[in-house]
């Protein structure tokens, strides 16, 4: 009897799950850190919620939060495609690798990966050029500094932090070309105990201006607490830094993640390859606050000469760390070597792990 | 020199306190893997209160007591319906993880009450070491009045015989009168409590701000440094202060600029400690010797 009732319960819930499924275009998400980390994930989960507003009936969300990037990412992004989802997005570098394995495995599943390289028919990648905005903030550092020298607290060498703190010390470099960068590894996207420590030794040598590629406010605590400048990294962190905080990158993913869901309940989707920043508002600049008047029209200007597309950060030639060049005179570096870029540019005294 | 000493201090002050609660509780004969679960509770019932309250002090009678009734829960499991505690350790954990998400929600991205350092004229204010001796938080000072009282207490009281006395055969104690359940029921709180504290710590001194997963391993690291310590006190302070040193150490190589990987720099404070701590226990009957017989054994009393 027991057993019978079972498996009348689970027809019951395979067969709403179903009808669920048949009119509603259920939406998955997979976050390297937690919703509330206030960076990174937090933006993406913003977005989810605009999604979920905007398509309001149409769409139902899910997601999965604090799914490291081993093989924990497979059995995450699998139990989704296997809860119906017919759309999921993977939002971490890391993911790459398991979101290709699970597509291959689920044809019919549409999937996205933020921040890679490897596409399928049924896997599209986007990623927001995050390095624009760090042009801008090396530009203000360079001015704003009294010692020249920035402390930067960065996670892993994957090419889009690579590509970040280059980008970061060209800005700085076309102010001030002694500009110079202390850069410290914290191998961990989220660990606010060890990002404040790692501030505070930065401080230590000299730094008196925070910069972060990690993803939790300490840092840019931190620098308030000492009296120092710094910037917010994803989301606006004013709040935590009021008088700190010079500006803050962050990403806007609310209109792709709504345009790919109607897309796909359209029929229109395709596997695309998506890179916007400042000109597509995928990355947009805090207020630039607590600098001069002058620095601040300065940053405005180079902003939106960005977005023009006047300015590319990445112009040639680049001097590399080891003397030779990189890209052609006068020309932007192509997008395919700033995605895979694994050298510093001169200057920079740090040694890539 | 003086902020380098400064931050290994606040580095390695949570880490103590989350240790030294778990070394009474595996000295009583309890394995409670559940020290991150606590902490983190810890943190975010401590950063809620003072910022309800505006006041830090009561942000950390808060954290204490969200500690210890967490650990009441594993004790309620373990030590009543003797439960397997490794299970319900971890579970512990997880259901701490997960359950400050959820009360925290609210809580994220507000910047929080901190808890300020002790100032006293003339002595604060002494150069080099002014600031290291008399100018910490309250925290610092009560984690090494905390080592100073375990180790008295656990080595030099009748209470402290009793203690050791159960986690090294619990059937014996019981056999000479003493109550197992209820001693290692006051341990296991005194954990949780020691725990919430160290949590407490996190959200209010040294990131003062409440972020999921906020703890990022530390409890772990404090359950490793227990057994490295092989369960003595002053030992484990040692341990905590070296594991901050190294870890310290490593970000000022790094910014440096020190041709050393990061990753082998991010290894280094624990394999360190784990080397010194090692070598400090000596000969290995030594070590058997103060390992708890009876840790992790549930005890069911049989009248």
């Amino acid at each position: 009897m027991k057993r019978l009732v079972l498996v009348l319960l689970l027809a019951l819930c395979t067969g709403a799950g179903a009808l669920q499924a048949a009119d509603k275009l259920k939406v998955g998400f997979i976050y390297v850190g937690p919703v509330g980390d206030f960076g990174w994930s937090h933006q993406h989960d913003q977005a989810r919620q605009a999604l979920q507003r905007a398509l309001e009936g149409k769409v139902e969300t899910t997601y999965l939060e604090n799914v490291s990037d081993g093989p924990d990412a497979d059995r995450a992004i699998e139990r989704l495609a296997r809860d119906g989802c017919g759309l999921i997005f993977t939002t971490s570098f890391g993911f790459m690798d398991a979101t290709v394995k699970v597509a291959k495995r689920f044809p019919d599943v549409k999937f996205e990966h933020a921040t890679g390289y490897k596409r399928a028919p049924n896997l599209s990648t986007y990623a927001a050029r995050f390095y624009e905005g760090r042009y801008i903030i090396g530009q203000i550092a360079a001015r704003m500094s009294k010692t020249g020298i920035a402390g930067y607290i960065v996670s892993f060498p994957i090419p889009e932090v690579v590509a970040g703190i280059n980008s970061f010390m060209l800005g700085a470099q076309s102010i001030n070309p002694n500009f110079k960068v202390k850069i410290i590894w914290v191998s961990s996207w989220y660990d606010p105990g060890k990002e404040a420590d790692a501030a505070k030794v930065l401080i230590g040598q000299g730094a008196d201006i925070m910069v972060q590629h990690t993803d939790s406010t300490a840092p840019l605590q931190i620098a308030e607490e000492r009296h120092i400048h710094g910037f917010g990294q994803a989301s606006d962190m004013i709040k935590f830094a009021p008088h700190a905080q010079l500006t803050a990158i962050t990403d806007h993913w609310n209109d792709y993640y709504i345009a790919r869901a109607k897309a796909v309940l359209d029929g229109t989707w395709k596997s695309t390859d998506t890179w916007e920043g400042i000109g597509g508002g995928m990355v947009v600049m805090a207020p630039f606050t607590n600098m001069p008047d002058d620095v601040k029209a300065m940053a405005e200007a180079t902003t939106s000469k960005i977005a023009s597309g006047a300015l590319h950060p990445f112009t040639g030639p680049i001097t590399r760390q080891d003397g030779t060049t990189a890209g052609e005179p006068g020309k932007p570096l192509p997008d395919p070597e700033i995605l895979k870029m694994s050298w510093y540019v001169k200057g920079i005294d740090d040694k890539l792990p | 020199m003086e902020t380098f000493i400064l931050t290994i201090i606040t580095a390695a002050t949570p880490l103590l306190i989350a240790a030294i609660g778990e070394l009474v509780v595996e000295r009583s004969g309890v394995l409670n893997l559940g020290v991150e679960g606590m902490m983190v509770m810890g943190a975010v019932s401590g950063f809620g209160a003072a910022l309800l309250t505006g006041w830090p002090l009561l942000g950390l009678v808060a954290a204490i007591l969200a500690g210890t009734l967490m650990a009441l829960i594993f004790g309620v499991l373990t030590l009543t319906f003797a439960a397997n505690q490794v299970a319900t350790g971890l579970a512990l954990t997880i259901f701490g993880l997960g359950l400050s998400g959820l009360v925290g929600e609210s809580l994220v991205g507000l910047p929080g009450a901190k808890l300020q350092p002790l100032y006293l004229p003339f002595l604060t204010d002494i150069p080099h070491v002014g600031r290291i001796l008399f100018g910490q938080d309250i925290v610092v000072y009560l984690s090494i009045a905390l080592v100073a009282g375990v180790s008295y207490v656990l080595f030099r009281t009748r209470l402290g015989l009793i203690i050791r006395a159960i986690g090294n055969n619990h059937d014996s104690a019981h056999a000479l009168g003493f109550d197992v359940v209820a001693a290692r029921y006051a341990c296991v709180a005194f954990g949780g409590a020691c725990a919430g504290l160290a949590g407490g710590y996190l959200s209010l001194a040294y990131t003062p701000q409440w972020v999921e997963n906020m703890t990022a391993g530390r409890g772990w690291i404090a359950l490793a440094l227990v057994v490295f310590a092989s369960w003595w006190p002053w030992r484990l302070a040692v341990g905590a202060y070296l594991f901050g040193t190294v870890m310290i150490l490593g970000l000022e190589a790094q910014a440096r600029g020190i041709d050393l990987p990061p990753q082998a720099l991010a290894a280094l404070p624990y394999l360190m400690t784990i080397l010194v701590l090692v070598l400090m226990s000596g000969t290995r009957i030594l070590t058997r010797a103060s390992a708890p017989a009876n840790l992790g054994q549930p005890f069911i009393p049989d009248r």
